[in-house]
């Protein structure tokens, strides 16, 4: 066995054991860590198949924007979360039945579908991300543009779901400002004058 | 067929395979804790991912990489649209119980 099959089968069992933990875990802090853990095998196994660009987009994206976002809204959110998990033990059978079943399925669909090997990988001479960049930039460029507004979206729908207008503080309006008179902050009062006491 | 001992097409796709089982698992086991949900469902993704790659990789079709460059991306929409949801909900009801989300129900 070479050394990368063993690192495959060395990534395959940290990705399983991490996905295992993600599911398990009390704390949803050390959920999302051990969600990092198993982003961060998948690059790996990503890289043994030579998709380094996407490896190196899923650690930056995934590990480094997503699963940060993931730890500062657990950290923001002042939830009990044991009483959350006080129905975990009578969900357990109807989990594990559920997901068993699911892999008993695809692992029917793998045993009818995998008859003939796989054909090997292309000899082409070019870096995965030149081929990657020249595919999204040619035959995709329409799909890319899409994703593009698909992102624009999700930034406005985020902002505009989570921004709060706050009574309590004072906002500066600046029509309110330009609209303002002089009757409005001036008043004139009329009064005679008075003579010195002593 | 006996499968071979160097990992090829059917050894990352039973990976996935598992993967996305245990992400099914977790959505059972964590009913109640939305933050748990959503890793979950970017555990499914991330084992659908798997499968677009190895395939990409044994049939030599770049086509699939592209689809995970996508994939990627409206997942990262969609967790960044669903913690914004989660932040919201958690400000009305004060609680991410899916068992609290009975406002609907009439």
């Amino acid at each position: 066995m070479s050394f990368e099959s063993a690192l495959f089968y060395v990534f395959a069992a940290v990705l399983v054991f991490a996905a295992l933990r993600v599911i398990s875990t009390r704390n949803p802090v050390h959920a999302a860590l051990w969600l990092v853990l198993a982003f961060f095998t998948a690059a790996g196994i990503w890289l043994l198949l030579r998709a380094e660009f996407l490896a190196i987009a899923l650690v930056l994206v995934y590990v480094g924007a997503v699963m940060v976002l993931f730890l500062f809204v657990v950290m923001m959110l002042d939830v009990n979360f044991d009483a959350l998990r006080k129905h975990f033990r009578s969900y357990l059978p109807v989990g594990v039945t559920v997901g068993l079943l699911v892999l008993f399925e695809m692992a029917l669909l793998l045993a009818s579908a995998t008859r003939g090997s796989g054909a090997a990988a292309p000899a082409s001479g070019e870096s995965n991300t030149r081929a990657l960049g020249r595919l999204i930039y040619v035959d995709y460029v329409y799909p890319f543009e899409i994703a593009a507004v698909v992102l624009l979206v999700a930034i406005v729908a985020a902002i505009a779901l989570t921004h709060r207008h706050r009574r309590e503080t004072r906002y500066q309006d600046p029509g309110e400002q330009v609209k303002v008179r002089r009757k409005d902050r001036v008043r004139i009062v009329e009064m005679p004058s008075e003579k010195r006491e002593n | 067929m006996p499968l071979s001992i160097v990992p090829g097409l059917p050894h990352h796709l039973v990976l996935g395979a598992v993967l996305f089982a245990i992400a099914i698992a977790g959505i059972f086991l964590n009913r109640r804790n939305v933050i748990i949900l959503l890793m979950a469902i970017e555990l499914m993704l991330l084992a659908v991912n798997l499968n677009f790659v190895a395939f990409s990789h044994h049939l030599g079709d770049m086509a699939g990489q592209v689809f995970v460059f996508f994939i990627l991306t409206v997942a990262a929409a969609e967790s960044a649209i669903g913690l914004a949801i989660l932040v919201l909900l958690f400000r009305n009801v004060g609680s991410i119980d899916v068992e609290a989300l009975s406002k609907l129900k009439g």
